[in-house]
């Protein structure tokens, strides 16, 4: 028990001090842009483009709130079609064997 | 058949949508199923469907946080999800990964890095494949004297128990893990997520196939708690690669939604199917994927020593990768149907 409570210990501190001297090390390379080509898109493929083009940040926080929309929302309709089934979706047996 | 291929609106290039629809069911029934992310296996589907690199890992990413969402709420709704232990482990999985990936930017400086990484990730995956096969092997020994002495093991249990050692050490805060069954102090899921997300970070890996096996064999949890609780994990920290990776434009919106389409269809297949298999089913299929998974990386780093069969070992490496994804998804659907059946006949005889 002391064993383990030592060896516990000492990785805990060896832990504790690698972030030091990690984050001394810093890091960071020289950013490369990618520009999309929009001349042979239109409709919505054109604007989703453009916003790629303008903006970084908008574009991130709409893929941010549209992805697990679209996630819930295949869900939802999974869920839908295997309680449609019969399957039992709320409960399952707990056994390793 | 122009149809069948749609211009990627950033990466600029076209791409045949039904098979990312098709890598979407595979890595989704997988993902659902072990409880993790998939990355390995998405990359070189994504790299043979001619996705450039660049895009390859966002929208792996940004696919993987939707997919795993999915996954999470109906292992949720199963009640596999030790929420309180995730967000415990969230805290140490975020800082030891970002330790982690400052590290090896620290030992760039020092040479070349990337083929110790890959050694440390074979080392790795063997010392995993081991602790599966060997947990295996130690639980039918123990039903084999059981039976001996004409008793038969509980349900829950295990070959292995390490983690009964590691609960012993009381430091406080201690905490009750409910879904998990566990009580131990707060520093073992701390520490075990530091190191499980120290070492994702420097392989450039999710961790799903790290965290996965470290939740059952060091902090205790059953395996359906441990699947269900990794992928709450990955869904936060698949939100937080895709919005970075998105913010620094490396994700292709349009090819990670259509994947969404075919693994949201195949991440309930495989969270499904956990409740048809048995704990030990799941661990014996999860320890041979670690052993696909060390094949394929094998196989690309024995090329230096072996330049004249480079393209073939690449090509095994992709056929195994491949070839696993379809295999096991299709093992895994079949449990399901099976399970299914069975259920739909009791309730009708009922």
């Amino acid at each position: 028990m002391r064993r383990i409570k030592t060896l516990f210990m000492s990785l805990l501190t060896f832990v504790l001090a690698i972030p030091g001297l990690a984050l001394a090390a810093g890091g960071g390379g020289a950013p490369v842009v990618i520009v999309a080509d929009t001349r042979k898109l239109d409709g919505v493929l054109a604007w989703w483009a453009n916003l790629y083009n303008e903006s970084h940040l908008q574009f991130a926080v709409l893929t941010i709130i549209l992805i697990p929309l679209v996630g819930v929302i295949f869900g939802v309709i999974a869920d839908i079609v295997m309680n449609w089934i019969g399957i039992d979706l709320k409960s399952r047996e707990l056994a390793e064997h | 058949m122009e149809w069948l291929y749609i211009l990627m609106p950033i990466a600029g290039v076209k791409i045949f949508w039904p098979g990312l629809i098709i890598l979407g069911v595979g890595v989704g029934i997988i993902g659902g199923f072990f409880g993790m992310g998939g990355a390995w296996m998405v990359t070189p589907g994504l790299n043979i469907l001619g996705f450039p690199m660049a895009f390859a890992i966002g929208t792996d990413i940004a696919h993987m946080a939707g997919k795993s969402l999915i996954s999470t709420m109906r292992h949720g709704k199963f009640g596999n999800v030790d929420y309180k232990l995730g967000m415990i482990m969230l805290v140490g999985t975020v800082v030891g990964f970002e330790v982690g990936a400052q590290m090896v930017m620290w030992l760039e400086r020092m040479g070349n890095v990337e083929k110790v990484v890959r050694w440390i990730y074979i080392a790795l995956l063997a010392a995993i494949a081991w602790m599966v096969f060997h947990d295996v092997a130690k639980r039918r020994e123990k039903e084999r004297l059981a039976a001996a002495r004409g008793e038969k093991l509980e349900a829950g249990a295990t070959g292995v128990e390490w983690h009964k050692a590691l609960h012993k050490i009381k430091i406080p805060p201690m905490v009750h893990l409910k879904e998990a069954g566990v009580y131990c102090s707060a520093w073992l899921p701390i520490f075990v997520s530091f190191a499980t997300g120290w070492l994702a970070g420097i392989l450039g890996i999710g961790g799903g196939l790290i965290r996965m096996p470290a939740l059952i064999y060091l902090i205790g949890c059953p395996t359906h708690v441990a699947v269900g609780t990794d992928l709450f994990e990955v869904m936060i920290s698949g939100l937080y690669g895709a919005a970075t990776y998105t913010y620094k434009g490396r994700t292709e919106l349009v090819a990670a939604m259509i994947m969404l389409v075919g693994a949201s269809v195949g991440a309930q297949v495989g969270a499904v199917a956990t409740k048809y298999i048995k704990g030990y089913g799941i661990r014996i299929a999860f320890g041979l994927a670690v052993v696909g998974c060390a094949l394929s990386i094998l196989m690309k780093l024995v090329q230096p020593w072996v330049p004249q069969f480079k393209d073939a070992l690449d090509t095994s490496a992709t056929v195994l990768v491949l070839g696993l994804v379809s295999g096991m998804s299709l093992y895994i659907f079949i449990r399901m149907i099976q399970g299914v059946k069975m259920e739909l006949a009791r309730k009708k005889a009922a």
